[in-house]
């Protein structure tokens, strides 16, 4: 693949003519999908794709556009030469875009991470027969993710890594349900069934009968994997320095009115783990972290080259959108085998659902309890709850009310797909809360 | 490229081979604060390639479209299905993909090349210096959005369905601020005016005096009141009704969540198979059809993607439930009654049930006979935050503009509405329903589901409605 975008680049970057800049980028999977419901294959197949994309720049005005590769070069060099000359003929057409950013980056950077995968024929074979009888639905997808940046300045870089990911629910028959991701690079028969084996010890907990909480305020622990789908809606109208200066982020209150977080709350952008490629859509090569949150205070939001170039502030080389691709949220004191006993008489939440701002303004976030959820009294597990929705502020429950974060992070991966096998994960620990509201 | 050379050539063995090929170009313009935002094309084309072997499908979806690429994705197919299919959650057969012939194409007035880059441009520059009606609107949006799909299905049974469709979807938005409070108006919600139609949406005089009321009531909400707390009468405009009928009723209608496809991702339902032609899902004024033949709706189509004939169907019949969204596999599946909707987001995706046009049937009551049936009440419109539960039964909605209505007239406006409810119960408190007049039409680019991943779009069309005794509340 890194052939085929290589000799694309070349091509079509060779053929600009002055006053033209263009940047390509490229994306890409070859994956393997499997979806399975009570342990049986409900669809399975494989996803051959690519795309190139074009940021195309000429005389103040900008272009963007992006076209399906066939992984065969001359027909791929014909589509990308077609594609140049519709830029050519749109762009003339278009208003001068007073905020357009012209590549100028000239660094190179190459990460190829190869893993042992399975084939997509072995994997039925090796993943369903361990499930046994119990009711486990999920996906499996695996293969490999391409990204690629080139400009006309001279940048260049390629990013291709193998991996794997399970992402399943296990079902009780009385729909109890626990979660859980077996990811990674290399496949390891053993560490999968003892790995899974673990899951279905965790959901005999689960059977136990639940028990309905009235809505109210509660101590409540909420697991890394919870705190995780927190930390995402910070990339939906929150951190985004854009978002703030528009009037649609919910961290617009700590810019403008000087609220701040709990002390005990830190949040970067870290990219040391390697997960996710540095270089974002323009090729430009993000810090390896930037502190956003510094305890409890907006250290730094997330600013893209064009945002800089608008408000006249400097650019950490955000993407364009300015969501987080590297989340990790600072650890704090409370070990793992602590958190029981200190939240005492409360609700201990594994996973959230469905989360969205109810109040985007005021920072306030309502979602769903998923599963496995407890009730805890004198810091033992009492019975799994009935799934409550929630309707809390982060400036309360990231706030004054945030008692303690656990000693440890977890890697929680994004094994979304909408567009295409997502990279990123998100780091962070869990967190002791005061008080958190569930409301119906 | 001719589909059926390229499915003649194909030699493998297999019960069933079908070939899906889909073109789609999206054009995407987006003006703010009357400057260019984004101008871009996204040009996506790919076959998807399926086979049935020992009674389970599999895929390979590619973009090598020569004769070679259809022909290795089709072999490795074969070998993933027969591999596959010794662990199969159910044998199909070919009856899962039936035979279908036939033609569609959007009804539309007006080409996409009737308006150049250039005039889409600066009409949506016009539309966002429309919307800054007050030095307090500090934001301004004008979002064009033009998809023109191609889609080819043929299959070794003798399918062979061409289907080319045209959409359209705009909004208009304005963000106004005064010190600390911040107000959003959009046109309806995020894109909710989108149609199978032409560029004739794009008409100048309409479009403008839309912007003007978006960025007056933008600011208007500056000064409103906080929604009151309460349980009282909760009146929701169509552009509500619209995220209501498809978090509430459409996704818990889909026969593959009811069979537990979805539960590790988008979750389950609270109806089961023994529901269907018993359960009392709302009040007798409750008819919902699933009617993909609508003119200009936006998720019309003639055939599905398993190539099942479309047509209207009630689901829901004064208020009891009868049918499922559920495509062949799904009847298959579950021996329910189904509808034509097993679609998928693009050529690199496996079709899965979805909502296509889901629509609520207008009743008998006129607009003023509803408002003035309510002593006390809130009426709500546009959407702004949604929210359910994995059964789709817990829910809370916001909107971004409402008015409280006392006595039997509309009174305050009031700013961050927002209500929670529990789908079952809430449909059953469906008090008065609007007529014809009152119905009005929306669609989303926006609906996602299945794994992998996957995003749809879907129409929704519904007339005013009154719920009672709801409880509703304002913001932070």
């Amino acid at each position: 693949m890194e052939k085929l975008f290589k000799q694309i680049s070349q091509t079509i970057l060779g053929s600009l003519r002055s006053d033209e800049h263009l940047g390509l980028s490229f994306g890409g999977e070859q994956s393997t999908f499997v979806r399975i419901n009570a342990a049986k294959v409900r669809q399975i197949g494989k996803i051959d794709e690519a795309d190139l994309g074009f940021n195309f720049i000429f005389k103040g005005k900008r272009s963007t556009s992006s076209v399906s590769l066939s992984g065969i070069l001359d027909e791929d060099i014909r589509r990308a030469k077609e594609e140049l000359q519709r830029l050519r003929v749109e762009i003339v057409q278009l208003p001068d875009d007073p905020y357009l950013v012209i590549p100028d980056s000239t660094e190179t950077s190459m990460s190829e991470k190869s893993g042992n995968i399975p084939s997509a024929d072995e994997i039925s074979n090796l993943i369903l027969p361990p499930m046994g009888d119990v009711d486990l639905t999920g996906i499996w997808a695996s293969g490999t993710v391409f990204r690629g940046s080139a400009n006309s300045a001279g940048g260049y870089h390629w990013f291709a890594s193998d991996s794997f990911s399970l992402d399943y629910s296990l079902i009780t028959p009385e729909e109890k349900m626990v979660k859980a991701t077996f990811a990674g690079t290399d496949w390891d028969q053993v560490a999968f069934e003892a790995f899974l084996a673990d899951s279905i010890k965790k959901l005999e907990l689960m059977s136990l009968p639940p028990i309905v909480i009235k809505p109210g305020n509660y101590r409540t622990y909420i697991a890394s994997a919870g705190v995780a789908d927190v930390l995402s809606m910070f990339s939906w109208g929150g951190i985004s320095e854009a978002a703030i200066r528009q009037g649609e982020s919910s961290l617009g209150r700590m810019r403008n009115e000087g609220v701040k977080l709990s002390s005990l709350f830190s949040l970067s952008e870290d990219f040391s783990s390697g997960f996710t490629p540095r270089f974002n859509g323009n090729g430009e090569v993000a810090p390896e972290t930037t502190l956003l949150i510094d305890r409890g205070m907006l250290n730094q939001t997330l600013v893209s080259t064009r945002t800089a170039k608008e408000y006249g502030v400097e650019t950490n080389f955000a993407s364009e959108g300015e969501s987080l691709r590297a989340p990790q949220m600072k650890v704090g004191s409370l070990d793992e085998s602590e958190v029981l006993k200190e939240l005492g008489t409360g609700v201990y939440l594994s996973n959230l659902h469905y989360l969205n701002w109810s109040d985007r303004i005021g920072g306030r976030i309502t979602g769903m309890t998923r599963y496995a959820c407890f009730w805890v009294e004198n810091g033992q597990i009492v019975a799994p709850i009935e799934n409550m929705r929630f309707d809390d502020s982060i400036y309360n429950f990231l706030g004054e009310n945030l008692e303690a974060v656990n000693s440890q992070a977890f890697v929680n991966p994004d094994v979304g797909t909408y567009d295409g096998r997502e990279l990123s994960a998100v780091v962070c620990p869990g967190i002791l809360l005061k008080s958190f509201a569930l409301t119906l | 490229m001719n589909l059926n050379t390229l499915l003649s050539g194909i030699d493998v063995k297999a019960s069933w081979v079908g070939l899906r090929y889909v073109k789609e170009d999206t054009d995407f313009r987006v003006v703010r604060d009357g400057n260019p935002e984004a101008n871009a094309r996204e040009s996506k084309q790919g076959v998807m390639v399926e086979v049935l072997v020992d009674g389970q499908f599999a895929y390979y979806g590619t973009s090598k479209l020569d004769q070679a690429g259809i022909h290795n994705a089709a072999r490795r197919a074969v070998e993933i299905a027969h591999a596959a299919s010794r662990f199969s959650l159910h044998h199909f057969g070919t009856e899962a993909r039936p035979v279908a012939k036939g033609k569609y194409r959007s009804a539309y007035q007006t080409a996409l090349d009737a308006f150049s880059p250039g005039e889409l441009s600066e009409l949506l520059i016009k539309a966002s210096r429309e919307l800054k009606v007050s030095d307090k609107v500090v934001t301004t949006n004008a979002i064009a959005r033009i998809v023109n799909t191609e889609s080819h299905f043929v299959s070794s049974n003798g399918s062979d369905v061409e289907q080319q469709f045209m959409m359209v979807s705009a909004d208009y938005a304005a963000i106004a601020q005064d010190g600390t409070v911040t107000q959003k108006r959009t046109d309806g919600g995020l894109l909710a005016k989108s149609y199978q139609s032409g560029m004739e949406v794009f008409n100048e005089a309409d479009v403008l005096a839309r912007c003007r009321n978006i960025g007056a009531e933008a600011v208007e909400l500056l000064t409103a009141e906080e929604c009151p707390t309460g349980k009282m009468d909760l009146v929701l405009a169509p552009d509500q009704m619209m995220l209501q009928i498809h978090e509430s009723v459409g996704h818990a209608l889909e026969i593959d969540r009811i069979l537990g496809d979805e539960r590790n991702y988008a979750g389950w339902s609270f109806v089961r198979m023994a529901d269907f032609g018993k359960l009392q899902y709302g009040s007798k004024l409750m008819n919902i059809t699933f009617d993909p033949t609508l003119t200009n709706q936006f998720a019309s189509y003639a055939f599905d993607d398993g190539g099942l004939k479309a047509q209207k169907e009630f689901l829901i019949k004064e208020g009891l439930l009868l049918r499922g969204l559920g495509g062949m596999e799904s009847q298959l599946r579950s021996g329910l009654k189904g509808v034509a909707n097993f679609r998928a987001s693009s050529w690199n995706r496996a079709p899965i049930d979805r909502m296509a046009n889901l629509n609520l049937e207008p009743g008998d009551s006129s607009y003023d006979e509803i408002i003035s049936s309510v002593d006390r009440g809130v009426f709500m419109t546009s959407n702004r935050s949604w929210s359910i539960d994995d059964y789709r039964n817990k829910f809370q909605f916001g909107c971004e503009y409402g008015k409280l209505i006392e006595d039997g007239k509309m009174t305050k406006t009031v700013k961050n509405p927002n209500y929670r409810a529990i789908s079952n119960p809430f449909w059953r408190s469906l008090k008065m329903i609007g007529d014809k007049r009152t119905f009005k039409v929306y669609g989303t680019p926006f609906c996602g589901k299945g794994e992998p991943n996957q995003i749809i779009r879907v129409g929704h069309a519904s007339p005013l409605c009154l719920f009672d005794n709801v409880e509703i509340f304002g913001g932070a």
